[in-house]
């Protein structure tokens, strides 16, 4: 038998036990369920879940050998529960987040009230490397800019949550949300079925809907297409699987031309026009013309057609001046100036190095920060104070006095903990979560997310290319 | 559809067709060697003639022996007809049409992919006994026409998904009665005995084709297997069946009625079918069956250039808007 007897919750907030041997109310028949399974029987599903991704083609090629070899992202069949309570409050504040981001979006690319109004520095956003100027004075449909969210949370040693990152320009994940889910159907069927877990089934429906929802004013029978860098892009899986749920057409830069301001894709029957383009390019690739002059991933054209309301481009080009870290230290003080109201999901506290007295706070406090660039995802660009040599710290500090900007720092977040199968049975491992946000006529949060779970024993970082792995996320009814 | 789509659903389907039709070419040669008398010895040579890439296996290999061969059929990467290759490029193909294909078509490739890709890793065992090998690609080919024609919409995606399909598979089957041709009886005496029963028999074996010919015909008769192979409107696997399915199948994509045309391909593939209604086996076999075979399958080969150029490359009125 697999059993929780040794199971160390640690000094760390575990999500699955609120003591040694005592579950949570939400995850006491899991509990149950795994410690009535022989370590075999345990085994065995882990290893029948590995091979129900690897047979579904959901995996990824891994470079650096001469004939590609295919893994799939690491998954644990231990699922993380969320309780309904805990759920209904991340829910409200995601919305309200959102909604004020878009807000501070939309005023950035017009009247930029909130830094005459001395809110945020100008200095902030014109060097923030999202903000682009040719986005000026653009009004997107229904004046939504960040369509698709995925928000970076995490809970702390309290057991609060907090927002870590925000990421709006071309968040991914959400598939391995939906394939975590199906795998884990058919993994734990009776527990599944009794714990009352909210689905995640309808994300493509919301999806299609929030695409449909920002429409050009004058279409009524919209086509919507994905624009994916191709095959060999790392999230191209997410794109095929969104494009087939959506029933859109998952289109490439070359499949795209612009003429007269108005985008077509070129079918076996002539041209065909597009309406609305969720974009997984980025916005430097996106159009030649405007952009990045070397780009071959897009459609010469596209930003005028954009500008004139020929199409709407989803995530609005732009997005990205709200993803930037130092922007992120501002977004309570931005609820606050757009809604009126505190922020529900605090953030973390952040340094932010282009300050004189945070400088001098974090040079003097490497070893026990988290120090990340304002601009890098996926884990890069760096430094976990605690785990790092003095070499690093050291580099790091020529960085940070080189190009200020350009760098914030966190208190290290002893992020919360969920039991991992191991060999010989449970271990507690670091945890965070990315839900979904959808924009369109209005707010919509994908019950749970994306779990990201620290693969390595003791490790902080989550991020796939950094060894992490994930898990499914469930999201109590009740 | 997308013009790019509609180019990887043809070959995807054409490349899938291939790799099930080798199995079909190795495993119908390995029941033949079992039944061949000892002193007549193993033919491998008239497999890889049949291929029509002869030229590149003796740049690989020195003799047609049947390790060689198998290996080229099945696992050689220098060759882009093997099982192994014909795969990659489905699987490539099917990637990126991964959103307009049923879910369980992917598996089934991608599962597939991945069987012939750990066969190749013990290719020695393969070699020496490829039956239970041949017969898995063979029963997975038979999986994905289930899955094709039980759950996609006769939609373009279908159409242009058979249409590829339907023209490989004539290539093949026509590919597979000149396999008669290259094989060798001991000698002329041979015709009409045992063996060249036996031989008969294989290739209607190997095209599934062996319970339709007995009750449709019942005893072996040279003229009649071509017939079947050849001229049959019915038979699934039949030269000129495909050659009207596809015929179908582009007719639906354009719109265009049978017996008129509206682009190059619907003309040179209407005239070919014409032309193969009015033939009979005894003619053709009077004529020269390798002949015919040989210039069936170039005709063959002109058609699906035509088809390339009139869906899959950009249009002319494209690439002048563009220098614009």
């Amino acid at each position: 038998m697999m059993n929780f007897k040794d199971y160390d919750i640690g000094p760390y907030y575990d999500e699955m036990f609120e003591a040694p041997n005592l579950p949570r109310p939400g995850a006491k028949l899991l509990a149950e369920k795994l410690e009535s399974l022989s370590q075999d029987e345990i085994l065995a599903r882990q290893e029948a879940a590995e091979l129900a991704f690897f047979d579904m083609g959901i995996t990824f090629t891994v470079y650096g050998h001469t004939e590609g070899t295919e893994k799939i992202f690491p998954f644990d069949i231990v699922p993380r529960i969320i309780e309904a309570a805990d759920w209904e409050r991340l829910d409200r504040g995601l919305k309200q987040r959102i909604h004020a981001l878009n807000l501070f979006i939309d005023d950035i690319y017009h009247d930029q009230k909130i830094i005459s109004d001395g809110i945020v520095p100008a200095d902030v956003i014109n060097t923030a490397e999202g903000y682009f100027k040719q986005c000026q004075g653009i009004d997107p449909p229904g004046g939504v800019w960040c369509h698709i969210t995925g928000t970076d949370i995490v809970r702390n040693d309290a057991g609060e949550f907090c927002v870590l990152e925000d990421n709006l320009r071309s968040p991914s994940g959400v598939s391995y949300v939906m394939a975590n889910r199906l795998i884990l159907k058919r993994t734990f069927p009776q527990v599944f079925a009794a714990a009352g877990v909210r689905p995640v089934e309808d994300y493509p429906a919301h999806l299609l809907q929030t695409l449909h929802d920002v429409v050009p004013a004058r279409v009524s029978h919209p086509v919507c297409a994905l624009l994916t860098p191709g095959i060999y892009n790392s999230a191209y899986y997410e794109h095929s699987y969104l494009a087939q749920q959506t029933g859109i057409e998952l289109v490439e830069g070359r499949d795209l031309i612009v003429e007269n301001d108005t985008v077509f894709m070129r079918t076996t029957r002539g041209l065909e026009r597009v309406d609305v383009i969720y974009r997984r390019v980025g916005e430097d690739f996106l159009d030649p013309t405007v952009f990045r002059p070397d780009s071959l991933l897009g459609v010469p054209g596209i930003m005028e057609a954009y500008r004139k309301g020929n199409v709407t481009l989803v995530n609005a080009p732009g997005t990205g001046v709200a993803d930037d870290k130092v922007v992120y230290a501002y977004v309570p003080e931005i609820i606050k100036y757009y809604l009126g109201e505190e922020a529900i999901i605090p953030n973390v506290p952040t340094y932010l190095c282009w300050r004189e007295s945070d400088r001098a706070f974090v040079l003097d406090n490497l070893d026990r920060l988290v120090v990340k660039a304002a601009n890098e995802s996926g884990g890069y660009g760096m430094l976990v104070g605690p785990h790092s040599t003095q070499e690093e710290q050291d580099e790091f500090a020529r960085r940070i006095k080189a190009k200020p900007r350009n760098y914030i720092a966190q208190p290290t977040v002893q992020l919360s903990r969920v039991p991992v199968i191991v060999d010989h049975g449970f271990e507690g491992r670091h945890v965070d979560l990315r839900p979904y946000v959808l924009y369109g006529s209005d707010i919509r949060v994908i019950p749970g997310g994306l779990t990201r779970v620290a693969l390595k024993k003791g490790s902080l970082v989550v991020n796939s290319s950094q060894g992490g792995g994930s898990k499914d996320t469930w999201v109590l009814s009740r | 559809m997308l013009s790019r789509v509609a180019d990887a659903v043809y070959w995807m389907s054409r490349y899938l067709e291939r790799a099930f039709n080798q199995a079909r070419f190795i495993d119908v040669n390995w029941l033949l060697t079992l039944d061949t008398p000892d002193h007549y010895g193993e033919q491998w040579e008239p497999l890889v003639s049949t291929t029509g890439d002869s030229e590149l296996f003796y740049k690989l290999y020195e003799r047609a022996s049947r390790k060689n061969v198998i290996q080229f059929m099945t696992f050689d990467l220098n060759y882009t007809n093997s099982i192994r290759s014909c795969m990659r490029y489905a699987r490539e193909n099917a990637r990126t049409i991964r959103e307009m294909i049923p879910t369980e078509m992917w598996e089934e490739i991608n599962i597939l992919y991945h069987f012939v890709e750990r066969a190749a890793t013990r290719s020695d065992e393969v070699v020496n006994n490829p039956f239970a090998f041949c017969s898995e690609v063979k029963r997975r080919g038979f999986v994905l026409g289930g899955i094709t024609s039980s759950s996609m919409a006769r939609d373009e995606v279908f159409n242009f998904l058979n249409m590829g399909r339907m023209l490989e598979r004539a290539d093949k089957t026509s590919r597979l009665v000149d396999v008669k041709y290259f094989l060798l009886l001991p000698s002329a005496q041979d015709v009409n005995t045992t063996l060249d029963h036996i031989q008969w028999s294989a290739l209607l074996k190997a095209a599934s084709a062996f319970q339709a010919y007995r009750h449709l015909y019942g005893p072996i008769q040279p003229e009649r297997v071509v017939e079947l192979l050849l001229f049959d409107h019915e038979f699934p696997r039949g030269v000129l069946h495909c050659l009207g399915e596809a015929q179908h199948c582009l007719h639906e994509i354009t719109g265009t009625r049978v017996g008129h045309f509206s682009n190059e391909a619907e003309k040179k593939l209407g005239l070919l079918v014409a032309e193969l209604s009015f033939h009979s086996a005894l003619e053709v076999i009077a004529d020269g069956l390798h002949e015919f075979t040989d210039n069936l399958q170039k005709r063959m080969n002109n058609i699906d250039a035509a088809i390339s150029d009139t869906f899959f490359s950009p249009s002319p009125l494209l690439d002048s808007s563009q220098e614009q």
